[in-house]
This record gives C-alpha cells, sequence and structure tokens, in this order.
C-alpha cells in the first residue's frame, strides 16, 4: 500500500529541487554568458615577480657599461620605464605657457599623452578651423578682437571635499586675463571667461575645496575695467583685483551671473590657494610691490625690478569669501564693466579682507593639506614662513593689527599669526606635500627641491624634528613649480614629484637657441635623505608653470562620444546632427545646406556642387562608434579642418568665394581605405569661365 | 468521434491509480515542466558568440547572437564587412528573429500539450522542442553561408577577398581577422531542454504504456475495436 500524502511531500520536494536547479543554472550561466562575452582569447599575461638569472645580469652588467650607466640609473629605469600596452598611475596636466594649451603627461613613464587646445587654435583637435562664426574662435575674442594665444598658468583640477574628482580642469590666461573650464570626460576646452575687470591675471585658476568658485587672483594693477589713467595717479586710481568665477557642476560652466570680483589695493597680486579643513571658507592671496612702485627706468626712476623690492614686508591677503558671498549676495557691490565687485571700503567695513606681513617678495602661498597652515614661500628671503590658521582666526577676533594699510586694510600682528620660520635656501617658491608629513618647498635660485619636516599633526608622521629641512636634490635647472602626486589636495599620495625646471642648459642635445624646458621626475618614495631625480622629459612647447598630478582611476574619462550626432560645444546630442541616409546637398536661394556623414571609408556625399558666392552651411557626423576611429575633415585652401573623433557632430559654414574644384579629405588616417575617404567640394565660377585648364590641346 | 480525441490524447488516468502511483504520473509531468521552464529561460540568454580578434582591435569584436537580437559590435563588424561587400548583419534571419519568442513560446505549450497527451503522439508535439537546437545551428549555417558567399562584388577589398563560408562554430579566419565561435549558454539551456523532454519521454512511456496497453486490452477482451 502506497502512503499518497507521504510521496507527494517527496515529489513537491523534487519540484523545487529541480527548479531551484534551474534557477541556480541560471545564474551561473548568466555569470558565465557576461565573462564569455567579453573574454579575451590568450588575453594578457599575469606579472609574476622576475627572478632574474646569472646570465641575464651579465647582460644588464654589459649593457650598463657600454652605455655608461650606473646602478641608480638602472634603478632609475626600473622605476619610470612603462612597458607597451601598461597605463601610467597618475596624469599630469600641465599649463602649456605661452603655447595656451594644457598638456597630459603620464607618470612615472613622462610620456607625453596629449595636449588639450584653450587658448590657441590647434588644427590637430579641429580647434578653431571651423569657418565663420567658429564656437572657438568666438570664444576666443576679448571685446571683439581675435587673441589667438594665451599664457597658461596654473590648472586647477576640479574638487570634492578637497580631493580631486577627476571631472573637469580650469586653466588660466595670464596674458589676457581669462579662465578656462575643460571638461575631462573628452578633454576639450568648454568654455573661456574673459575677466571684465582686468587686462591680465596671475592667480587663476585655484578652486575651493567643494569647486564652488573658481579664483581668478590679479597681478599687474590696472584701472578696473580696462580704464585708463596716467602713472602718475597710480595709487589714486590702478587696483588689483581677485574673481570668483562661480561654477555651475552640473551645467559644467561657470556661471557668470553669480560670479563676482573684490576690489584691492594695486600691489601685486601673486598666487593663490583656496583654504580647507581648518581654513575653509578663507582663501589667501600673495603680493608683491607693496612699495606701490611705477617704475621708468627710461626716466631715471629705479626699474620696477629694484622699486618692488625695496620693502622687507609684503602682504598676504586673508580673504573670507564665505562672508564675501554673503556680502555680495546683500546686493552690497558696485558695478564696474558691468560686473559686480564689492569695494575695498565694504570689504573693510565687512571685515572680508586682512593682511598678514610676509616676508620680501613672496611667490608661492600654498596652504597645508589639513588645511591649519600657509606656507608661504619669501623668493628674495631664504626662509618659508608658516602661518597658523588658527592664530590668523584668534588674531582678527581680537583685533590684533599692527597697523592698517594706506588704503585702510586692517594688518594683523606678524608674530601673532605667524607659526615658524623654516630656513631652506635662496629662491623659495611653491610648496608641495605628501603623506609622510614633508613638505616640498622648490629653490629657484639654488636649483633644488627642499625637502622639510613639517610640525604640528604632521610631527607624528616621521621620526624628525618638526620645521626642519632634512634634504636636498639638485634639479637641473631653476625650478619653478613643482607638483607632487595630488599634492595640493587633503590627501596627497607622496610618491613622485615633478620639478618644473625652467632651464635646461645642458641636459639635453642642443635644439638651437631655444631650448626645452625640463620636467624633472622625483622619486620621493622613501623618508628621509633619498630623493633622487628618475626621469628627465623636455618639454618643448612652451613655458609652463604649474602641473597637477592625479591618480589616473580618478578620471572617468570617455573614449567615445555617447552618441551619434553628439556636440561637443553643447555636451548633448545635436538635433542638427544629419543620420545614415539623410545625406545630401539642398538650397535655399544662395544658401546651401550640406549634410554629411563620414564612416570608414568614405564621405557621404562625396560630391558637393555650390555656386561662387553662396553661403555654405555643412553639418558633418562620425557614424564611428568605435575607440580611436576619428576622421579628419579638410577643405583645402579654404582653412578648414575638423577633428571628428567617434560619434562627434560639427556645424560649419563659410562663404564659397573662391572658385574652382577644392578636395576634400580626411585628415586622420583611418582605415586601409583612407586616402580614398575624399570628395570634391565644386565651386562653380560666377562667370562661367572655368579656369585653367593644363593637358593635351583638342584639334590639331 | 470522442473515441478519435481519446485515441489521440489517450487514456486518462483513473482517480485511484493516480492516487496509489503520484510519482509514477508526475515524473513525465514535472520533467517536462522543467523542459520547458530551461526553454522560457534560454530566451533571455545568448545562444551563440563569435569573438574576432585581429591586431588593431586588442580587446577583440564581439558579436553575440540571442534569439531575438544580436548584440556585440554589430556596428563595427558591419562597417567592416562593408569593405569585403557583406550584407549588415541586422539582414540575416530577420525573419527568424522575429518569430523566435512565438515559436519558443509554441514550443513551451506543445511541450506542456505533451504532458497531457498519454498517447504516442505525445511525441509528435514534443518533437519542435527536441529538434531545436539542432534547427537552430541549421538556420545559422544557412545565413552565415548565404551572407558569405554573396558578397557584393563592387565592394572595395572584393578583389582581394572572394566569397567565402564563415565558420560557424570553432576557429575561422578572414584577413587579419581570427574569429571565435562558440554556442552559448541559451543554446545549452535549450539543448538541455530537448535532452529532458527526451528523458521526459522514458518516464512518460514508462507510466502511460501499460495504462494504454491495459485498456487496450480490456477493450479486446470486450470484443470491442482495438
Amino acid at each position: 500500500m502506497e502512503r499518497p500524502k507521504q510521496s507527494r511531500g517527496r515529489l513537491t520536494g523534487m519540484a523545487a529541487l529541480l527548479c531551484a536547479a534551474a534557477a541556480t543554472g541560471v545564474m551561473v550561466c548568466e555569470a558565465d554568458a557576461q565573462q564569455e562575452g567579453r573574454r579575451r582569447r590568450g588575453g594578457q599575461q599575469e606579472a609574476r615577480p622576475i627572478e632574474i638569472t646569472p646570465d641575464q645580469v651579465a647582460q644588464l652588467t654589459r649593457i650598463a657599461n657600454e652605455r655608461k650607466l650606473n646602478v641608480d640609473d638602472l634603478l632609475s629605469a626600473a622605476k619610470t620605464f612603462m612597458p607597451s600596452g601598461k597605463h601610467d598611475e597618475y596624469v599630469l596636466f600641465s599649463s602649456g605657457g605661452q603655447s595656451g594649451q594644457v598638456y597630459a603627461i603620464g607618470v612615472p613613464s613622462m610620456r607625453m599623452l596629449r595636449s588639450i587646445a584653450v587658448f590657441t587654435p590647434e588644427s590637430w583637435q579641429g580647434y578653431g578651423f571651423a569657418g565663420m562664426n567658429d564656437p572657438v574662435h568666438e570664444s576666443l575674442k576679448i571685446n571683439g578682437h581675435p587673441v589667438l594665444w594665451g599664457d597658461t598658468h596654473h590648472p586647477a583640477l576640479s574638487e570634492t571635499a578637497g580631493e580631486y574628482d577627476g571631472e573637469f580642469l580650469f586653466i588660466g590666461d595670464k596674458a589676457n586675463a581669462r579662465v578656462a573650464v575643460i571638461n575631462l570626460r573628452d578633454w576639450e576646452t568648454k568654455q573661456i571667461v574673459k575677466n571684465p575687470l582686468t587686462i591680465s591675471d596671475h592667480g587663476a585658476a585655484f578652486v575651493t575645496p567643494n569647486t564652488d568658485y573658481v579664483i581668478e587672483g590679479g597681478q599687474y594693477a590696472t584701472v578696473l575695467g580696462y580704464g585708463y589713467a596716467p602713472i602718475e595717479e597710480y595709487k589714486k586710481h590702478y587696483r588689483g583685483m581677485v574673481t570668483l568665477w562661480k561654477f555651475d557642476r552640473a551645467k559644467g560652466k561657470i556661471d557668470t551671473d553669480k560670479s563676482f570680483a573684490m576690489e584691492l589695493p594695486p600691489y601685486w597680486q601673486d598666487l593663490a590657494d583656496a583654504g580647507k579643513g581648518a581654513s575653509d571658507g578663507y582663501f589667501f592671496i600673495n603680493s608683491f610691490n607693496v612699495e606701490m612702485a611705477t617704475g621708468g627706468v627710461e626716466r631715471g626712476n629705479p626699474p620696477f625690478e629694484a622699486g618692488a623690492s625695496k620693502r622687507d614686508m609684503d602682504y598676504l591677503h586673508i580673504v573670507d569669501w564665505k562672508k564675501a558671498e554673503q556680502v555680495f549676495k546683500a546686493g552690497k557691490f558696485d558695478t564696474i564693466n558691468g560686473f559686480p565687485v564689492i569695494s575695498l571700503a565694504t570689504s573693510i567695513a565687512e571685515g572680508l579682507l586682512h593682511f598678514a606681513p610676509e616676508p620680501k617678495s613672496p611667490h608661492g602661498v600654498d596652504v597645508t593639506p589639513c588645511g591649519k597652515y600657509m606656507v608661504v614661500a619669501g623668493k628674495l628671503d631664504p626662509h618659508v614662513t608658516v602661518y597658523s590658521m588658527e592664530k590668523i582666526k584668534r588674531a582678527i577676533e581680537t583685533k590684533n593689527y599692527s597697523t592698517t594699510d594706506e588704503y585702510g586694510v586692517p594688518v594683523l600682528d606678524f608674530d601673532a599669526v605667524k607659526e615658524v620660520q623654516v630656513e631652506l635656501g635662496l629662491g623659495p617658491l611653491h610648496t608641495q606635500f605628501d603623506d609622510k608629513g614633508y613638505a616640498y618647498t622648490s629653490l629657484f635660485l639654488d636649483s633644488a627641491v627642499a625637502r622639510w619636516s613639517l610640525g604640528g599633526d604632521y610631527a607624528k608622521l616621521h621620526k624628525e624634528q618638526p620645521w626642519k629641512l632634512i634634504t636636498k636634490t639638485s634639479v637641473h635647472y631653476n625650478i619653478g613649480h613643482l607638483s607632487a602626486a595630488e599634492g595640493d589636495t587633503v590627501s596627497p599620495d607622496g610618491r613622485f614629484l615633478i620639478s618644473m625646471s625652467k632651464w635646461s642648459v645642458d641636459r639635453f642635445l642642443p635644439t638651437g637657441p631655444l631650448l626645452p624646458q625640463n620636467f624633472q621626475l622625483l622619486d620621493i618614495g622613501e623618508p628621509g635623505t633619498a630623493m633622487p631625480v628618475i626621469y628627465d622629459m623636455p618639454f618643448p612647447v612652451g613655458e609652463p608653470h604649474y602641473c597637477q598630478m592625479i591618480k589616473a582611476d580618478k578620471l572617468k574619462t570617455w573614449t567615445v562620444y555617447p552618441e551619434v550626432g553628439f556636440n561637443p560645444h553643447t555636451m548633448r546630442l545635436d538635433p542638427n546632427s544629419p543620420r545614415k541616409g539623410d545625406e545630401g546637398v539642398t538650397r535655399e536661394g544662395n544658401k546651401v545646406l550640406v549634410k554629411m556623414t563620414s564612416i570608414r571609408s568614405h564621405f557621404k556625399p562625396e560630391h558637393v556642387e555650390v555656386n561662387e558666392g553662396d553661403l555654405v552651411t555643412w553639418r558633418i557626423v562620425s557614424l564611428e562608434t568605435t575607440m580611436d576611429a576619428t576622421h579628419g575633415f579638410c577643405i583645402g585652401g579654404y582653412n578648414i579642418n575638423l577633428s571628428l573623433e567617434p560619434g562627434e557632430y560639427t556645424e560649419f559654414s563659410f562663404i564659397a568665394d573662391r572658385p574652382g574644384t577644392y578636395p576634400f579629405y580626411c585628415t586622420e588616417f583611418c582605415s586601409a581605405l583612407h586616402l580614398e575617404m575624399m570628395g570634391y567640394l565644386h565651386v562653380k565660377p560666377k562667370s562661367g569661365v572655368v579656369g585653367p585648364v593644363y593637358g593635351p590641346v583638342s584639334g590639331k | 468521434m470522442s473515441r478519435i480525441v481519446s485515441s489521440l490524447i489517450g487514456p486518462r488516468v483513473p482517480a485511484a491509480e493516480l492516487q496509489s502511483h503520484t510519482a509514477r504520473y508526475l515524473t513525465p509531468t514535472l520533467i517536462f515542466m522543467a523542459a520547458r521552464i530551461m526553454l522560457l529561460i534560454s530566451i533571455f540568454l545568448p545562444y551563440w558568440h563569435m569573438e574576432l580578434d585581429a591586431p588593431q582591435y586588442p580587446n577583440g569584436l564581439f558579436l553575440t547572437a540571442h534569439v531575438n537580437h544580436l548584440s556585440g559590435d554589430v556596428k563595427e563588424i558591419d562597417g567592416l564587412n562593408h569593405y569585403i561587400g557583406m550584407r549588415p548583419l541586422g539582414e540575416a534571419a530577420a525573419f527568424e528573429r522575429a518569430a523566435s519568442i512565438w515559436v519558443i513560446i509554441a514550443m513551451v505549450l506543445l511541450v506542456e500539450g505533451a504532458a497531457f497527451v498519454h498517447s504516442r503522439w505525445a511525441v509528435l508535439l514534443a518533437l519542435p522542442a527536441v529538434t531545436f537546437p539542432v534547427a537552430f545551428i541549421a538556420d545559422l549555417y544557412f545565413w552565415m553561408r548565404t551572407f558569405g558567399l554573396s558578397l557584393d562584388p563592387d565592394a572595395p577589398l572584393s578583389s582581394s577577398v572572394k566569397p567565402f563560408v564563415p565558420t560557424v562554430i570553432g576557429e575561422g579566419g578572414i584577413g587579419q581577422f581570427k574569429t571565435y565561435a562558440e554556442f552559448g549558454s541559451g543554446y545549452w539551456f535549450a539543448v538541455a531542454c530537448a535532452g529532458l523532454t527526451i528523458v521526459g519521454f522514458y518516464f512518460h512511456r514508462r507510466a502511460y504504456k501499460p495504462l494504454f496497453d491495459r485498456i487496450r486490452q480490456s477493450r479486446l477482451m470486450a470484443g470491442g475495436a482495438p
């Protein structure tokens, strides 16, 4: 006799098991499928610990001796060499100086990765070669006039809570007082803002810890708003300034309507840095020429170089920007050239601005990672002077002023705000930090990098005496800025440091009278006195100023545009982008509209016929979706060249005022049939007369 | 009429018999159910993969076929194929892809039907599901062959690449590309469905054949027509 109930129970169990088995199967297979879908056959070999055989040691020794390399050289090579296909750990974004561009370099290999066109038209990137009304050209105009170069100085990576977030890069143009916004999705310049108050600047760009504001400090005092006054009225009419550009992260652009400036005395404001942590809400600007020298060596006056270096002390500007923002929002500002400016009187009345004396013609002011200390490098003083934020705040609260300056700005008592002075050597300029409680200061005159120990909370990170010079490494030569890995953030990485040496003299083969700059890589990974230079990289495109080094994995770079028809200027899919099948040429009166697609290895259409004098609007899109399948598009003789990266859409227009037959072609070697990727622009002459024709003449 | 129907769908199981031999009669039903689940699941999984390797594609190109759509680097592969004059992959097996979901649902219903048919006709109902994996591969081969052999003679590289039959499973090559094709998990689910269906029939036969024979026997004994 069967026992049905029990049997049914067993069956239910079996059924459940089957279903479970099936479900598990699904999950396993799903995971399988995902891996399967992207598995690379014979993929990369895993790195295994190496062993060097005696034979190989002999070989290495022979090569080293033949090339006259010592063991340190071999170690340097091992620390920097990057085998093919391996990626650098850090990316250095460097100003390109007078080239007007930004350059990206991999660290530690020091391989140049690419340039990013910013203030200077650049043909490879098709930057500024898109016919009339090119948005790039529009953005490069100042008061209606094209200014086709820049002197890029200080890049600033966007930050979140004081850490680089890898989203945006800002850079200032000293020559023309402009700030550019680069989006690190596609590494392209998205916006250029011109300072409406001043012609040139220096303290740009620096960001507040959450990138609320991009700071642009001025330099050479002028009459704000591009005004004029004779130099004799310098003290009365000339002014310095600092501008706070409000950054709208969602739009990826500076919101000029929410930006404002502050009037400053006509000292020459220099570098800036935003406070963080203990000093969040403040920023700091150095100044020189508090002498307010007006030069005129040709008139028998002391030249600027002497006049501006007379006094022993200049002024560190301490700005409470959070308070300034409230003052701006409360409408307590004047307007110069249509731009809101908080007057010096308002700044003093509202307590937005304080000065602290700082030794002689300083250059850099750098805030320590925790934000508790400000390090000012004296340039003409062998010390760095360290200020304490705690002491500054207390001095401000207790109004511990030693004096006020000529314009009524309170000057805090030097001894009340100074933490310590550390003697480092000659010509200290800029300071960076690591993760071990060390600071690194560039010494211009000594041509060296100084490592020194921080005190306070940092003292427990190292075994050294606090606030003390530990070692110096010679660099070649005349170091300006230096940059440690994430060395100006709240959590520096240490490990690598770049010395941006301004003279290379004998480091490379001579390249005519104009020599490259020298980017030197220092290994700062070991504490104590070891800090060797491990690589020299010639930088041959301009005189760079500052650079920042970000961990490469923080960058969320697009390798192709997210959609076909994407417009990098608007950062969205462009409704005007032609689609596959839309191609053609249409005419309305003398206006011609070309809709063109490009894909390996043809443009469509391949013939565009217009009449002389037609206004031609050309819409072109790359249908490519594959990494690195970039096309170029040029029309020779019409000064047009585009870079059509995968998915990119561009519109350009021009007047076809030069009759003839113009081949257009792909300028980026895209495929085996790249040379065949071309077409003709036929501009029919008005006269109907065909131009010169050579060749066999018909008839007798 | 009812005799024809009952000879088609076979005998019903008397309640008492079902009560006393539940396992015997439920086993084929459950196995068929599992087979149906396998087939339904396969809809969501890839049936076939192809990887194309070439020096300039260090991460390879991938093509994945589900029963109703192609995914992976279809655009890039189409772009490359245009050089040799191969039609876009989207034009291949368009009908099959459009119909596939309905066909699979129909097959699932037929297998479900097979659980209720207790005669040998049940085999007929399950036949589509059992032969489906073979049909899939045959269809794939048909399209690969058709596309490979009907290259556009005016294509840019038609003078250097002659019509060919791409490899459906295993290693192949064309130009600088090496191709590796293999079945995906969905295909193995479909195979599992076919296998389970066959196993199900063993139990189906074991359950219903005696019943069928007994009834026929009793009919014969009663002197009726067989």
